[in-house]
């Protein structure tokens, strides 16, 4: 029996021996590696992780104070009371109206662009064009919304040579009605060109010997359009709107708190600037931690689910 | 070239292409040139016509920027905005490109879960209020790292960084090693040296966003000196320079759209400066992130 045992062990510390030399020997030889990995690790832990764990004050009723250990668990208490809030109704209301739109007028954009800029022979004028096209999305939120005040704000440009020529269009700024509008037309303005540069690779990886064998069949360009480019980049759409989706509940953040002022929360509210408001101004923290983990968890699942749909559709998605 | 088989467009075609590719640039470039025209107009005709904006100012002057760089609140944003891009910039691209390098290396120890840690923040982001917890737990509350250390690292940047570095030849790495080259000196003397361009676009990817940063400087920043050239640009547009803390002289003189507009292409000179050079590599360093993420 005693034997047995120590037999065993000395198997067992034979077996565990080679193993640890191993990762010690790793370790000597990796530790340089290892070390340059430390500044970007602990910034994603302090910065993500520990913050993403912070998540639990959603749970709590918290307190500055009392800090997060010290504060008193409530359960679901804040997402009750949430979702008992009509302020917070109305802000999810925007943030889908808003988003619906995008997805509708933003979201095929930069794809018609792409298909627009790959038909002009010309090499010079295409990259003339592409260099105008990405520069937008390189300004901030505050010089866009600045820009579009110039333009078509109450003593704009555009909107002054209107006036004068008989056509009232009065300040599209602070118009609530039309705001929903004008924020979609400004995330245009900003990034269509700069999304078109993944159409753009898309198209360009399309076998050209399709589109000769389609045009010695006949096909005009409308047909090679729609049998050879569109099906080429049907994968790319489809990821890009998978990861559109997965931001289906953020819409312009630093927009919205920019425009807020001007148009009322009623049309300005979404749920990044409720969270905002009534978190960090007004020391809701609980309630606002809830919506926002809300907002996180199902922006995951949309994406999770997108994707599944996809592979189920022989699409490739954007992770297997 | 037209390949053969590409038939010529039509005339009705060709004027519709024109046509629509003519606005979309106007549309692009237009305020460009409208802020820098409104800019440069002169105070007396900036009042003469009740601030309005002008493509082509009669008498070009740089008055308002001489007012607004004589020191005072847009002077100090602009040396803050300045600073915080420098540092900003310096201390992210060691962070990516030490964690890009170390990734890239094929069995480091421990590769796996860390590139899976990366990889796993594109998926979620902590919230808000967390990370305003945290930012305020670690003392940084009206501190300049406040603007830094909360964007250090960005997860796409790092992945294209990788992906550069995965994709020169073994063969060099594999030579150095055999000559007893330690992986700090195969960093410095092979990769980074062969990673310039990627280095570049990445590098200008950061000090944008931090030139750009707008929103963390609102939540972290309750003291207006601070404030970097974005906040007080939007004091100056959307709230006429009224804040305290402004230069009396220029709020008097407000809103002469001379002045704004002034503001406005300060805020927007870096970005323009930087752009013709960056343009050169930023489609295959989107591409590469794109591809391999």
């Amino acid at each position: 029996m005693v034997a047995s045992t120590a037999a065993a062990r000395a198997e067992v510390l034979a077996d565990a021996r080679p193993q640890r030399r191993a990762i010690r020997d790793r370790l000597k030889r990796d530790w340089t590696l290892l070390a340059l990995c430390v500044p970007g690790v602990l910034y994603f832990v302090v910065f993500f992780y520990v913050p993403l764990l912070g998540n639990v004050i959603a749970f709590k009723d918290y307190a500055p104070f009392l800090g997060i250990n010290g504060s008193p668990w409530v359960g679901l208490d804040n997402f009750t009371a949430l979702l008992a809030e009509p302020e917070f109704w109305s802000a999810v209301n925007n943030t889908l109206q808003i988003t619906a739109l995008q997805l509708l007028l933003y979201f095929p954009a930069p794809i018609a662009l792409a298909l627009l800029l790959n038909s002009l022979v010309g090499h010079r004028i295409k990259r003339f064009i592409q260099s105008v096209v990405y520069l937008p999305h390189f300004l901030s939120w505050v010089v866009v919304v600045a820009m579009f005040q110039q333009v078509i704000g109450g003593a704009g440009t555009v909107s002054g040579f209107l006036n004068s020529h008989g056509i009232t269009i009065g300040n599209l700024m602070s118009n609530a009605d039309t705001f929903k509008l004008l924020v979609t037309a400004q995330v245009i303005w900003k990034d269509c060109g700069w999304g078109t540069i993944i159409f753009l690779a898309a198209i360009t990886a399309i076998d050209m010997s399709h589109y000769e064998a389609a045009a010695i069949d006949g096909a005009d360009w409308k047909r090679r359009l729609w049998h050879v480019t569109l099906p080429g980049i049907r994968s790319v759409v489809l990821m890009m709107l998978i990861l559109r989706l997965g931001d289906i509940l953020s819409v312009g953040f630093e927009q919205m708190v920019l425009q807020r002022d001007a148009v009322g929360a009623g049309a300005a509210e979404v749920i990044d600037t409720y969270v905002y408001y009534h978190g960090i101004r007004d020391g809701d923290w609980g309630m606002s931690t809830a919506a926002g983990l809300m907002k996180g968890v199902i922006g995951a699942a949309l994406i999770y689910a997108a994707n599944k749909l996809a592979h189920r559709f022989g699409e490739q998605g954007i992770y297997r | 070239m037209r390949p053969p088989w590409m038939e010529r467009p039509t005339i009705a075609g060709r004027t519709l292409k024109f046509l629509v590719l003519t606005a979309i640039t106007v549309a692009v470039l237009y305020p460009f040139g409208l802020a820098l025209g409104t800019s440069l107009m002169g105070r007396a005709e900036s009042i003469a016509n009740g601030g309005a904006y002008v493509l082509f100012p009669s008498k070009p002057t740089f008055e308002a920027y001489a007012v607004i760089l004589s020191g005072g609140a847009v002077t100090r944003s602009v040396l803050i905005s300045i600073g915080i891009t420098l540092a900003g910039t310096a201390l992210s691209l060691v962070c990516t490109v030490f964690l890009g390098y170390a990734l890239s290396r094929r069995g480091m120890l421990g590769g796996k879960p860390i590139l899976l840690m990366v990889l796993a923040t594109f998926l979620f982001t902590p919230g808000m209020i967390p990370s305003y917890l945290m930012v305020k737990e670690l003392g940084m509350i009206d501190t300049y790292q406040a603007l830094i250390a909360p964007v250090l690292v960005n997860a796409f940047n790092v992945v294209v960084v990788r992906a550069f570095f995965q994709n020169l030849p073994d063969e060099l790495f594999e030579a150095a090693k055999m000559d007893g080259c330690s992986e700090w000196r195969m960093l410095w003397r092979i990769a980074i040296p062969l990673s310039k361009a990627v280095i570049a676009v990445v590098g200008l990817f950061y000090a944008v966003s931090y030139w750009n940063t707008f929103f963390n400087a609102i939540l972290y920043l309750n003291d207006q000196s601070m404030h970097p050239i974005q906040v007080v640009l939007r004091q100056f547009i959307f709230r006429g320079g009224a804040a305290s803390g402004m230069d009396v002289a220029i709020v008097r003189d407000l809103p002469a759209s001379s002045i704004q507009m002034a503001v406005l292409v300060i805020a927007l000179v870096p970005i323009l400066l930087v752009y013709p050079f960056l343009q050169k590599y930023f489609t295959k360093g989107v591409l590469t992130g794109a591809i391999k993420g």
